[in-house]
């Protein structure tokens, strides 16, 4: 037992080391050589550099990563499958589907709040609503029944997405494809702020339950025998991992695989106990992010790649390597 | 001696086909109880009825008074534990997490209290399981798995013990030591339900035996006096020989 409180906090001074480390790297790194102590002072441009562009958008990548990682962790141990993604339930194809809305109807900004990302968050929400709604049973619901749904849902957002692609002209195409690929903006630090208060009451929650997570990993029948209340824990998982999926995705876009290559490379390392899990995970998603968007910032300088495909491309053989290195046994 | 489940013409339904037919039964503390009969014969629906998964479709099923589908989950689960035939694991859970899990009911925060340790560590030794804590669960065999299962459900601390089929996967000498246990258990005051397929270890330790037939309790008693040739025959279609051993207690041959 001593041996395992000394491997969890070993694990999570590590993570947070990564993370800090690659939030550092982050806001230094860049097409741009940023020389820190004149930003600081408040010299232009690189005052500008650091506090308009560079720290903004390392933010929202170390909170994307986050949340996409843990919001995977959080729907493999609800659906009870290793492959399941933030995406599995359909919540970003719904925010997705909102966000092409937005673009084909041309919802300009309000306030300083984007269209795309408000109807993007309503596309998640209703998603999350249907399929629940879809999936419960006199009350009940049940992982497969989730899982058969978000399928579902998916499916048809994805086909009225490209429904809509084909309608909108040329330009808003451009913008749909855009939106589609997935990428890091600096954001305001208002809709950052606004992101904060919104996740992390929902990222302390997550993390408070996971002996909970851990037996409904297990099976629901496994859950309400050890006095679990599980259709009450399904919802809440959902509607957490949702919510942290929806909101990043409304600003980002959909960032593919970080959800599911995290999770995964830590279970290989520290086993399926989510206490640890979870949290390793959110700081670890949060450190790939905002590394991967350093080289989407700088590989092709000064065009910017999107993220999501320097997720997969870097996260891929890197995960492929990782497959291939583990020691005996078959954990996934 | 007092009443733990008390069901009154239960009955359970899946759509239109009544797979429990009404049943009446009593059940007490310290009793071992034995639930046989043929595939589909409503064993395992009366056990899930037992442990308060399903609701009755008619009647009631009473856990001390109040319907047991409406305990409050938690506090049920601190009484009753429940041994599945193996659950599947799709995540590396170690064996020791696994047991971990019976704990969940006694819960005092997110880490494991002092008791909780003490009590995974009891139910490993109990099932002779201790070496085997740091394996990963996946990777155990068929009998290795159900004696985790059953450690899990030791760890609950529970005064009801329902196993389904527990003796699958178990070679002979660990069905032999698992049936001890469970008589053990009984003796000390717990009460076990299990259903089984085997007649003899069946009459060799339980105190009671239900012979289930088409949704229906065709016998209750005595494994002793339950278990006669007509019967067996009459709901298991296969020829039996029924024998006695020294102590008395039947022993059965089948074939064609």
């Amino acid at each position: 037992m001593e041996n395992k409180s000394a491997r969890w906090a070993f694990a999570l001074i590590f993570s947070v080391s990564a993370m800090i480390i690659s939030g550092l790297i982050a806001v230094l790194a860049g097409s741009h050589h940023l020389n820190l102590t004149r930003a600081l002072h408040g010299v232009s441009p690189d005052h500008e550099i650091l506090m308009e562009l560079r720290l903004p958008r390392a933010l929202l990548a170390l909170w994307t990563g986050g949340a996409l990682s843990l919001s995977g962790v959080l729907f493999q141990a609800l659906l009870r499958n290793p492959l399941a993604t933030p995406d599995t339930l359909g919540v970003s194809s719904g925010a997705s589907l909102g966000a092409v809305l937005a673009i084909f109807f041309g919802w300009g900004a309000r306030g300083g709040i984007s269209g795309v990302s408000v109807a993007a968050c309503v596309g998640a929400a209703a998603v999350l609503v249907l399929v629940v709604s879809v999936s419960s049973d006199r009350g009940k619901v049940s992982s497969i029944g989730l899982l058969l749904a978000g399928i579902t849902i998916n499916v048809i957002c994805g086909a009225a997405i490209v429904f809509l692609a084909n309608l909108v002209g040329f330009l808003k195409s451009f913008a749909v494809t855009r939106w589609l690929m997935g990428g890091l903006d600096p954001p305001e630090y208002s809709t950052l702020l606004w992101l904060t208060i919104l996740l992390t009451p929902v990222v302390l929650l997550v993390l408070w339950h996971g002996r909970e997570w851990n037996v409904l990993a297990v099976g629901d029948t496994w859950a309400a025998t050890r006095g679990l209340s599980t259709t009450r824990l399904l919802l809440l998982g959902c509607i957490a991992g949702s919510i942290l999926t929806g909101a990043v995705t409304a600003l980002t876009g959909p960032i593919g695989f970080v959800g599911l290559i995290i999770p995964h490379a830590l279970r290989m390392w520290l086993g399926a106990d989510h206490r640890i899990l979870a949290p390793c995970s959110f700081l670890l998603g949060a450190a790939f992010v905002a590394i991967c968007d350093v080289f989407a910032r700088t590989i092709l300088a000064p065009v910017e790649i999107p993220v999501g495909v320097i997720t997969a491309l870097l996260g891929g053989p890197f995960f492929i390597w990782m497959l291939r290195s583990r020691r005996a046994g078959i954990r996934i | 001696m007092s009443s733990l489940f008390q069901l009154e013409n239960a009955s359970v339904k899946y759509g239109e086909a009544e797979v429990l037919k009404p049943v009446s039964l009593t059940v007490h503390a310290g009793e071992f109880i034995a639930i046989a009969g043929p595939n589909g014969a409503g064993k395992s629906t009366l056990l899930s009825l037992l442990a308060g998964l399903n609701a009755p479709s008619s009647g009631t099923c009473r856990f001390v008074n109040t319907p047991a589908h409406k305990w409050p989950r938690r506090d049920f689960a601190r009484r009753v534990a429940v041994v599945q035939q193996s659950e599947p694991s799709v995540f590396p859970f170690t064996a020791e997490e696994v047991v971990c899990m019976g704990r969940m009911p006694h819960r005092k925060g997110m880490y494991e209290s002092e008791e909780d340790h003490v009590a995974v560590a009891k139910a490993l030794d109990t099932t002779g399981m201790t070496a085997f804590a740091q394996r990963e669960f996946r990777t155990l065999s068929g009998g290795e798995k159900q004696r985790i299962l059953l450690a899990s459900a030791l760890a609950q601390s529970p005064e009801v013990l329902l196993l389904d089929e527990p003796a699958a996967h178990l070679d002979l000498q660990h069905q032999v030591q698992l049936h001890q246990l469970l008589r053990d258990l009984s003796r000390k005051g717990l009460l076990i339900v299990a259903v089984t397929h085997d007649l003899n270890l069946a009459a060799a330790y339980a105190t009671r035996l239900l012979l289930m037939h088409e949704g229906r309790i065709r016998a209750d008693g005595m494994p002793a006096s339950v278990l006669n040739s007509d019967l067996l025959q009459e709901v298991f279609h296969v020829h039996i020989e029924l024998h006695r051993r020294a102590s008395g207690q039947p022993w059965l041959l089948y074939g064609e």
